[in-house]
């Protein structure tokens, strides 16, 4: 059981020449043997979606999945604000190099270098496609793109499509999916759930799935297996990621020996609407745009009782612009995160709950006009007093953080390849191109450059090198079928006396208080000890209804929050090994005198790539070591 | 009331196990609503009571639960997506009903569209339509520049607006004869409207409609009810566009 330390297999030669040089080496499939070649794909979002259109494009054979009834679904439809790229259309002196160099300080160097350039390369090439395929971006009156600053950037680096870019972005990836059935490429499996992966001899072969609509397990076979199958958020109960957003695939692929990398590193998001009762299902991001106008404060009182419109300005705390004069409610996402969670924890929260911050426009609205905000927000203030029943335009938004987004991931090479050959990972899933932290705007561009431009080169390289044919009956796939029904029958049959969503609020308690916006070594040993726990109480007395070969949700429930109940002790795991402080990722016990995030760096400018040894044994931290070559490490400051 | 502003409602629910099993209504009792619940979290209220009782869950499509994915649907007291205006059911809340009332919860029903349980219908008719030619043919990697091709505000705007939809399949629901023009016309208008779209205009909006008719979709008889029920707003415009472009390509294809 030793540590391994793992190859990125990151390029030779000057940063700025890597991906070129790196396509020039790699060696070639004749487009006449492209056919002959098999790839499945797991997720159609953002990520598998562009590499299904992209593959068969090029003349594999390509068999996507998705758990949704339909491509043009998935999580990846609910992004709001935007995609980056380094067009600088509006010159205002953006470049690739400054869009690499924002990702990677955003991150908290915590990425590889090589794997951002190549991301801020390709991310020009994403918005020609986009528009070439039809996707109807924000225009000037001229006729250009219309581009703006998001997540504090300093230019305006942002195309979008109104509130709804990721819709957009989803449906060019799926009309190019649907041209690809048209012409016969392309075959796309709805309402299949992928329950395994089969690995032969350390190379991906193929993958066991169901059928959700008749419970039916099938068997495929592929030359590479590619997951895209989207972030782990969900683990939390409570997020902004959709319902079905989970994190099994990946998992699956853990547990048959591909690396997790850095899984403690989650992204919780300032604004988002707080939580109304117990019955809550999921919580709703509002645009980060927001804080552009409105002000973030809470009462300096405790115990007000005052409505907000009564409270005097001098009995309001502006926290973030007392705490960070320039910056002020700008901050990033962690810094903004943090101070609302403190403020509440002294008990200056507001509302019901006591769990929520006011983020006011009464003052923009002095000054710009009600009419000014309207054309800006007026979508989001729509949805907002839909949901709370107030109007944001007299009272002030209450506002939560929430968890939004998960950095860590599938370990991955510089070839998208996990250390499972012919395993590929691309999206969310992996754990790749954000550090610590993502910036905003730049998931969306990650998981079309993956499946669009690198995965088209980088998949070759597996296939030139030759692989085996293997077919159905191999007893790899006798196992992993095995496995997979022995589980879920297992899971029908404990009908035990509590729900699913019992155990799932209960593991998303424990992470939310322990795993959250803010660790320390004592709370993360009590989540190490509490979730085998509630994970045994799960397997004893959890009641999972209907039966097998019918649409059962709540097995499909049941059966992925049987690997939350796994992941959240590793992300514990992963949080307690990492003392210092980075991104969102932070540590009390590791912070600078202004109670920044404080990394250390000579120890841990690492990534901590997870091997799986068993349910509840302690797993290998293996280790990539971060070179940075090209860009200095520095604090973060925003006083 | 029970409890301080929580309610009481009697539930009429559409259950049917599977495809060639036959559904009936079913009459729930649910107490303890809160005004602030989604009207999807009100049925997972109902859901966690039923299979405590070890009873079958309703089973119902919801993903995003933000009125983006179209994935949720259900006909609500007669009306697809509920009582409010462009508001899918993942964003009604119940503070639009009170104690004491009766819901009917139904599933889409159209032809092309069977039910697989109880609220879940199959809508892959939807894919088929945009497998016949919703798509603009170009491969990834030959784009141009794209500022290289300016297009004006009024066009771009339109074409956004017809993009906005979500496929839910509300029109065809809400639809007197289950026609999908509203669906298919917005994708048409969407690629219509825009010079990406220009190359291959004719011969899709010949294969979509072709596609659609082939399903069993029914007329437009003009009842204008796919768009009072569509969540986005989707101008009903868009099918006279789409009739236009329609009547132009069959001339030319003669
Ligand atoms: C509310 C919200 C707003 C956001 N806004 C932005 C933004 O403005 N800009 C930005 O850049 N990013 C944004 N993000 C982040 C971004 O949307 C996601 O990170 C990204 O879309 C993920 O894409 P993906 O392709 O990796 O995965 P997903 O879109 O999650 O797709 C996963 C796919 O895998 C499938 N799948 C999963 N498991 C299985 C299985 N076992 N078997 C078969 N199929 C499976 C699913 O059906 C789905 O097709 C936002 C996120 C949220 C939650
Ligand atoms: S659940 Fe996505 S639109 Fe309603």
């Amino acid at each position: 059981m030793s540590v391994k330390y793992l190859d990125g297999k990151v390029p030779e030669g000057p940063l700025k020449d890597k991906w070129n040089k790196h396509k020039f080496d790699s060696k070639l499939v004749n487009p006449s043997n492209k056919r002959k070649f098999k790839v499945l794909i797991v997720g159609t979002g953002l990520g598998g979606g562009a590499a299904a259109a992209t593959l068969s494009e090029l003349g594999y054979e390509v068999e996507s999945f998705t758990i949704s009834d339909s491509a043009r679904r998935a999580h990846s439809i609910a992004a709001q604000g935007g995609i980056n790229a380094a067009k600088n259309y509006p010159n205002d002196g953006d470049s690739i190099w400054r869009l690499f160099y924002d990702t990677i300080k955003g991150g908290d160097y915590r990425s590889r270098e090589a794997n951002v350039y190549r991301l801020a390369e390709v991310s020009n090439n994403i918005i020609d496609q986009c528009v070439a395929q039809g996707v109807p971006f924000a225009r000037e009156y001229g006729g250009v793109l219309s581009n703006r600053s998001f997540g504090g950037a300093q230019v305006s680096r942002t195309f979008y499509a109104r509130g709804q870019t990721g819709q957009q972005l989803l449906l060019g990836a799926y009309s190019a999916m649907m041209k690809q059935v048209n012409k016969g490429k392309l075959k796309i499996h709805t309402r299949m759930e992928m329950l395994d992966v089969v690995i032969v001899d350390g190379v991906a072969r193929g993958i066991i799935c169901r059928n959700l609509i008749t419970g039916k397990i099938s068997r495929h076979w592929g030359d590479a297996v590619i997951l895209a199958s989207g972030g782990y958020g969900n683990v939390y109960y409570l997020s902004t990621n959709a319902m079905a957003s989970n994190a099994s695939a990946a998992w699956r692929a853990h547990k048959k020996g591909a690396y997790f990398a850095n899984p403690c590193f989650t992204q919780i998001h300032p604004t988002c609407i707080p939580v109304h009762g117990a019955n809550q299902s999921k919580l709703t991001l509002m645009s980060e745009s927001l804080r552009n106008d409105g002000r973030v404060w809470v009462p300096k009182n405790k115990d007000e009782k005052r409505a907000p419109n009564d409270i005097p300005e001098e009995d309001r705390d502006y926290y973030l612009e007392r705490i960070y004069p320039s910056f002020g409610n700008l901050v990033p996402r962690d810094v903004a995160s943090r101070n609302a969670k403190n403020q509440c924890d002294v008990g200056k929260g507001v509302g019901n709950t006591k769990l929520a911050v006011y983020l006011d426009f009464r003052d923009a609205i002095k000054r710009d006009g009600r009419e000014a905000i309207e054309a800006k927000y007026g979508n989001l203030f729509e949805m907002y007093e839909r949901i709370n029943d107030e109007n944001p335009y007299i009272v002030p938004m209450k506002i939560y953080p929430a968890v939004h987004y998960t950095m860590g991931g599938l370990w991955v090479d510089y070839n998208l390849e996990s250390n499972l050959k012919g395993l590929f990972v691309l999206g969310e899933a992996n754990f790749s191109d954000h550090g610590a932290n993502r910036l905003g705007a730049s998931a969306l561009m990650q998981g079309l450059a993956d499946g669009y431009f690198v995965i088209p080169y980088t998949i070759g390289r597996h296939f030139a090198e030759g692989v085996s044919k293997v077919d159905t009956n191999h007893p790899a796939f006798d196992e992993a079928e095995k496995t997979s029904k022995e589980k879920l029958d297992k899971l029908l049959n404990i009908q035990g006396t509590k729900t699913v969503d019992y155990f799932h609020k209960k593991l998303g308690q424990v992470m939310w208080d322990n795993v959250g916006m803010a660790r320390n070594e004592q709370g993360l040993r009590k989540a190490i000890e509490e979730i085998p726990k509630i994970r045994e109480e799960f397997w004893k007395d959890v009641k999972v209804t209907g039966d097998f070969d019918n649409l059962n949700m709540e097995l499909e429930k049941a059966n992925r929050v049987a690997d939350f109940l796994e992941i959240g002790e590793l992300m514990a795991r992963d949080a307690l090994m990492r003392p210092e402080s980075c991104g969102g990722h932070f540590r009390d016990e590791s912070q600078t005198d202004e109670n920044e995030a404080k990394r250390d760096d000579e120890n841990y400018t690492h990534v901590a790539a997870w091997e799986f040894t068993g349910v509840g044994k302690e797993p290998i931290r293996n280790i990539e070591e971060l070179k940075f070559e090209n860009v200095k490490l520095t604090q973060r400051s925003y006083k | 009331m029970s409890d301080i502003g929580l309610m009481n409602l009697k539930l009429k629910i559409w259950r049917q196990k599977n495809m060639t099993t036959k559904g009936k209504m079913v009459d729930y009792k649910l107490d303890g609503v809160s005004p602030d619940s989604s009207f999807l979290e009100m049925i997972d209220q109902l859901n966690e009571e039923l299979v405590t009782k070890g009873e079958d869950p309703v089973a119902f499509d919801h993903d995003c639960r933000e009125g983006i994915c179209g994935m949720c649907s259900l006909m609500i007291n007669g009306m697809a997506h509920g009582p409010e205006s462009e508001t899918t059911t993942c964003q009604l809340h119940m503070r639009k009903y009170k104690d004491g009332d009766t819901i009917v919860i139904e599933p889409w029903r159209a032809r092309p569209m069977p039910v697989q349980k109880d609220l879940v219908v199959d809508r892959t008719a939807f894919d088929d339509i945009m497998v016949a030619g919703g798509f603009v043919d170009i491969n990834v990697g030959s784009a141009p520049d794209a500022n290289g091709l300016p297009i004006g505000k009024g066009n771009a705007e339109l074409s956004m607006d017809a993009a906005s939809c979500i496929g839910c399949a509300a029109c065809v629901a809400a639809c007197p004869n289950a026609s999908a023009m509203l669906f298919v016309s917005a994708k048409v208008s969407q690629f219509a409207l825009l010079p990406q779209g220009e190359v291959e205009k004719d011969q899709r909006v010949l294969n979509m409609v072709t596609k659609m008719d082939e399903l069993g979709f029914g007329n437009c008889t003009n009842a204008a009810e796919c768009e009072a029920s569509c969540p986005k707003g989707i101008d009903i415009s868009n099918i006279a566009r789409m009739n236009r472009e329609y009547l132009a390509a069959s001339i030319k294809a003669h």
